[in-house]
């Protein structure tokens, strides 16, 4: 049956995560909200971060629907992150971008995105790939626009 | 006439091989059609042999380009039953066409207060040209909507069709919901408030025998594309009044009679609207489809994929675990078929399908709107054509199964 090459990619952990997803809810009053849309399907992820002074990630929730991959993805991605620096959570989501791209990473890189790295399968469903990256995709906005909000602010 | 389909498959080689190490069943043939040999070797025969630009110069194969470019547009003209083929406009495909009608036609004559009228169900590129002219124009837009078998409704198209109605645009058979419109109804009643009818024929044309002066439509779009011609070649019908009043599309070379310093006149049609080198190539391609096509018999077209659907759709909603969209009854519908698996998300089911060999797409399919009125992100459509066979709805039909069964804990979940 070829379907058990399918195996490669809903691995029990991407399952569990999909079907129990952690941190699956909105932030009230988070200090940042970002809100992206993969074109091809029309899944939408809608990421709300709390930062704090430091810049750490003290609080992190999404919603939205989506396929099995991204969720499980966000799910991953929420508790990879949640604890992180701001500039860490950025280094991680280029890490994962890597990743799924097939290129090569530190193992200890690899190592800090926790849950998340077993998305590496999704190299073999190049039309899938899209799916995995979209709430990393916000994360990286979300910190992003902050960033920029900020040094609006200073200018 | 041929009429063994495993004959014809023959025509098709691309279909002749292994995916993921099972036999293709192609079923995405509403995103876009195979291409036969016989197409392929008219653009290799044109390339190879006949190859200049059109309509230029005095040289053989300047003439020899000319007449395959204009025995496409016959070709055309007689596969619709256009009353000639000066009605007949290449364009790059439907979305092109439509998008032409609304940059002139409309531009021209769509005032503040007007109303466009279209249907819920409508794929972008008949939706987005009409949703942006009566944003530029300040006319209103207006949507026919959905009865619950999801069919247009008539009697919402004759409380929403009013004589401040000067555009009605509705597709000729729905891209998701396999619906064929009553198009020669809409027209009469468009006519009725002095509209003109504008139709998008791209998943009707390729499947089924179309005569657009019974439909009595001004304008109708579709592309060559799906109708196993090449991409980038398209058609736009117009009645010749209404062309011929209309300003022209793009400028440039060809579609200009003479050029002044400070002023131009165009071009008889239909090349007023054809400027720059056009896709030559490309209508070759069309024109060999059209014989393909024709050889076959649209009848017989329609009547093959008839018995597929005939087939299919009953296996699909006596299935509790599958949702399909738009009407249940076969006879109802065209062998485009939109459903989901319950609980589980259309992009996770293509994938699995895709790992059976079997080609659906998953998505919103270019119909956000209806997507939405439907209360749907998105959905499976797995789409037919006369190259398919009773393997391959059993394919489909196994392939499914599987996939249930891979993804049984989330199904229980769903139930």
């Amino acid at each position: 049956m070829s379907l058990s090459k399918l195996n490669s990619l809903y691995r029990e952990v991407i399952l569990d995560h999909a079907d129990h997803p952690h941190h699956k809810h909105a932030l009230t009053d988070a200090t940042t909200t970002m809100t992206v849309k993969n074109p091809t399907c029309g899944d939408v992820i809608n990421l709300d971060i709390d930062l704090n002074e430091d810049d750490v990630i003290t609080n992190i929730g999404f919603t939205g629907e989506g396929c099995t991959i991204s969720q499980s993805s966000a799910s991953m991605m929420s508790d990879a992150v949640l604890g992180k620096t701001k500039d860490e959570a950025l280094k991680m989501a280029k890490t994962f971008s890597d990743m799924v791209m097939g290129k090569q990473h530190d193992q200890a890189d690899l190592d800090e995105l926790d849950d998340a790295a077993i998305l590496s399968s999704i190299v073999s469903f190049p039309a899938r790939i899209k799916c995995a990256t979209l709430s990393w995709w916000a994360l990286q906005r979300a910190l992003l626009s902050n960033q920029q909000e900020e040094s609006d602010g200073e200018a | 006439m041929k009429t063994d389909i495993s004959d014809l498959r023959g025509d098709f080689p691309i279909l002749d091989q292994l995916v993921n190490d099972e036999p293709l069943t192609y079923l995405d043939n509403a995103a876009t059609a195979q291409k036969p040999n016989q197409v392929v070797a008219a653009l290799t025969h044109f390339y190879q042999t006949d190859n200049a630009n059109v309509h230029r110069g005095v040289h053989t194969l300047a003439e020899r380009a000319t007449a395959a470019y204009e025995d496409a547009r016959h070709k055309v003209t007689h596969f619709i039953n256009a009353a000639e083929p000066a009605e007949v406009i290449f364009t790059k495909g439907a979305t092109d066409s439509l998008n032409l009608i609304a940059s002139t036609y409309g531009e021209a004559n769509i005032e503040a207060g007007d109303e466009i009228v279209i249907s819920i169900m409508e794929h972008h590129s008949n939706l987005i040209p009409w949703q942006q002219l009566a944003l530029r124009k300040h006319a209103t837009l207006k949507y026919i909507e959905l009865t619950p078998t999801g069919e247009l409704d008539m009697a919402d198209a004759e409380t929403k069709i009013t004589d401040k109605t000067k555009i009605v645009a509705v597709a000729h058979a729905s891209n998701v919901m396999g619906t064929v419109n009553p198009i020669a109804a809409l027209t009469k009643l468009a006519h009725q408030h002095g509209a003109i009818m504008v139709c998008d024929g791209a998943q009707a044309v390729p499947h089924m025998p179309v005569d657009v002066q019974a439909l009595d439509v001004d304008f109708y779009a579709f592309s060559g594309h799906k109708m196993m011609a090449p991409t980038g070649i398209g058609v736009l019908y117009g009645k010749r009044d209404l062309l011929a009043a209309m300003p022209p599309y793009q400028f440039g070379g060809e579609m200009i009679n003479f050029v002044h310093r400070y002023e131009s006149t165009w071009n008889e049609l239909p090349w007023k609207f054809e400027a720059g080198t056009q896709n030559i190539a490309g209508a070759v391609g069309l024109g060999a489809a059209i014989d393909y096509l024709e050889n076959l018999g649209m009848s017989n077209v329609q009547a093959h994929e008839q018995q597929l659907v005939n087939s299919l759709l009953p296996q699909l909603t006596a299935d509790h675990q599958i949702e399909v969209y738009g009407p249940h009854d076969p006879a109802r519908h065209t062998g485009v078929i939109a459903f989901n698996i319950k609980g589980l998300h259309p992009h996770d089911v293509a994938t699995a399908l895709d790992m059976e060999g079997v080609a659906v797409r998953a998505g919103h399919h270019c119909a956000q709107p209806l997507m939405e009125t439907l209360g749907l992100v998105a959905t499976a459509r797995a789409s037919l054509y006369i190259y398919n066979t009773q393997d391959d709805v059993d394919r489909l039909i196994h392939a499914l199964n599987e996939t249930k069964e891979f993804f049984s804990h989330e199904l229980i979940k769903a139930e």
